[in-house]
């Protein structure tokens, strides 16, 4: 708990990340409305894929800012030394991750159904659970890689090209859940992917929870 | 008849690569002992450290704190040690008591508001408490640094050039502090380059040449010339 406090507390003064990605998504939302214009049935065919882009776009750069409060003053090396299990650092970063990631979700959602003149309420219940199952997956493994590249000077390129091939499947879920859901669809249409995010999710946390401590101490 | 070390270092070797940095050193500490190490840059008196912190693993030989393999029981070490390293450890956009709270409760502490504001007072940041770090001289960002131990009590405090950055007043502070720390029953080990005052609070001065201790002396009645001319004649030699 203590480490989601301090993350919290630590963006809530800086506000570095969450302005950066507010105005990222922004900026992303008029490239999308310039390059596909009015027609709308272009947009219902692509709209999935573009929630999730933005979605992955503005994780990628929150997700890879996890430890850059832990560059200064070498604050790693300083969790590093805090004797106790390492895998509770890695659920308060997880858990501050999330929340930082579900905010920018809802800002971008709303920003979405505004831009392109979408009517989501009906649909919100059913999104939310996929948007929550997909962005689980997503933290889990940015979290762990965030650490994993930390301390590397070219993190800002490996960071990406390690986190998006295992995200793959959990994107290819998103993509044909989300798409489902905005089309009126039950959720027992696309119980399949469903249960993929699902597994996906207790894999991927799991495996950052048991493998923090030997990423750490590497 | 006297007491077993806290701190023992047996035929230490650590390499990175094919560079040698330390081999076949020896070093003993007591508890209630203050060693300082002192060295040429490169002689490897961070890599000591950090092998008694844990931070890196022995390519050969052994290195225990308070009985505890630094390689293999490296959490049991760490319970034991404060590291105070050129890095100062603290959140620049925490407040001084704010990091205080965060190392605590991660080393599994629950200080109270009391305990918190008197390890700021040890370390005459009281009047800091509420200011960000980030507003914090060097120095001052030392002294916090320290307060986490302060809280924490460890038997061991691992220094690397601990008065580097401080005012006269702080040095001051940091002689005080440390040897109250010895009289508690600690051992102190820290690197340092200078031959001055800041010695003072050494029992033994060690000289690390060649990747081992050239010289392991009391320092007594030793006066800086004589510290400065051992020093030539061991560290620079070997350099």
């Amino acid at each position: 708990m203590v480490v989601v406090w301090k993350d919290l507390l630590v963006e809530r003064r800086s506000k570095e990340t969450l302005n950066a990605l507010f105005f990222f998504g922004l900026l992303l939302l008029f490239v999308f409305q310039f390059a596909l214009g009015p027609d709308r049935e272009r947009l219902a065919g692509t709209l999935p894929g573009l929630l999730w882009l933005g979605f992955i776009l503005s994780g990628l750069l929150g997700l890879g800012r996890t430890f850059v409060a832990e560059r200064e003053n070498d604050c790693l090396e300083g969790l590093l030394l805090a004797p106790g299990d390492k895998s509770a650092i890695y659920v308060g970063k997880l858990a501050g991750n999330l929340l930082l990631m579900l905010v920018i979700e809802t800002i971008l959602l709303v920003l979405f159904s505004f831009f392109f003149n979408l009517d989501i309420a009906g649909a919100l219940p059913a999104l939310s659970i996929v948007i929550a199952l997909g962005t689980v997956a997503l933290a889990a493994v940015g979290t762990l890689f965030a650490a994993m590249t930390a301390q590397v000077r070219a993190r800002e390129l490996l960071f990406p090209v390690l986190l998006l091939p295992v995200e793959t499947p959990v994107l290819l879920a998103t993509v044909k859940a989300t798409e489902a859901v905005l089309l009126g669809e039950p959720l027992g249409s696309v119980a399949h992917w469903l249960k993929l995010l699902a597994a996906a999710d207790v894999v991927y946390v799991a495996v950052g929870v048991l493998t923090f401590d030997f990423v750490l101490e590497a | 008849m006297a007491s077993e070390p806290l701190i023992r270092v047996t035929g230490l070797r650590k390499t990175f690569g094919n560079h040698r940095v330390l081999d076949g050193l020896d070093l003993d500490v007591r508890a209630g002992e203050a060693v300082a190490v002192l060295g040429a840059n490169g002689a490897g008196k961070t890599t000591l450290l950090k092998v008694l912190a844990t931070l890196a693993r022995p390519t050969r030989g052994t290195a225990t704190v308070a009985g505890h393999d630094c390689a293999k029981d490296a959490e049991l070490v760490r319970r034991e040690i404060g590291l105070v390293a050129h890095s100062s450890h603290v959140y620049e956009d925490l407040t001084a008591a704010e990091n205080l709270t965060f190392w605590a409760t991660l080393a599994g502490l629950r200080p109270s508001a009391a305990e918190r504001a008197g390890a700021l007072a040890a370390v005459e940041l009281e009047r800091a408490a509420a200011a960000r770090v980030r507003t914090f001289s060097a120095g001052m960002k030392r002294r916090l640094s320290l307060a986490r131990f302060v809280l924490a009590r460890p038997r061991v405090l691992l220094l690397d050039e601990p008065f580097t950055g401080l005012d006269q007043g702080g040095k001051k502070w940091l002689e005080e502090h440390l040897a109250s720390f010895k009289t508690g029953g600690g051992a102190i080990v820290m690197t340092t380059h200078s031959f001055g005052r800041e010695l003072a609070v050494a029992d033994r001065i060690a000289i690390l040449a060649g990747g081992a201790i050239a010289l392991d002396t009391p320092r007594g009645a030793l006066s800086a010339d004589d510290v400065h001319r051992l020093y030539t004649l061991h560290a620079e030699d070997a350099s």
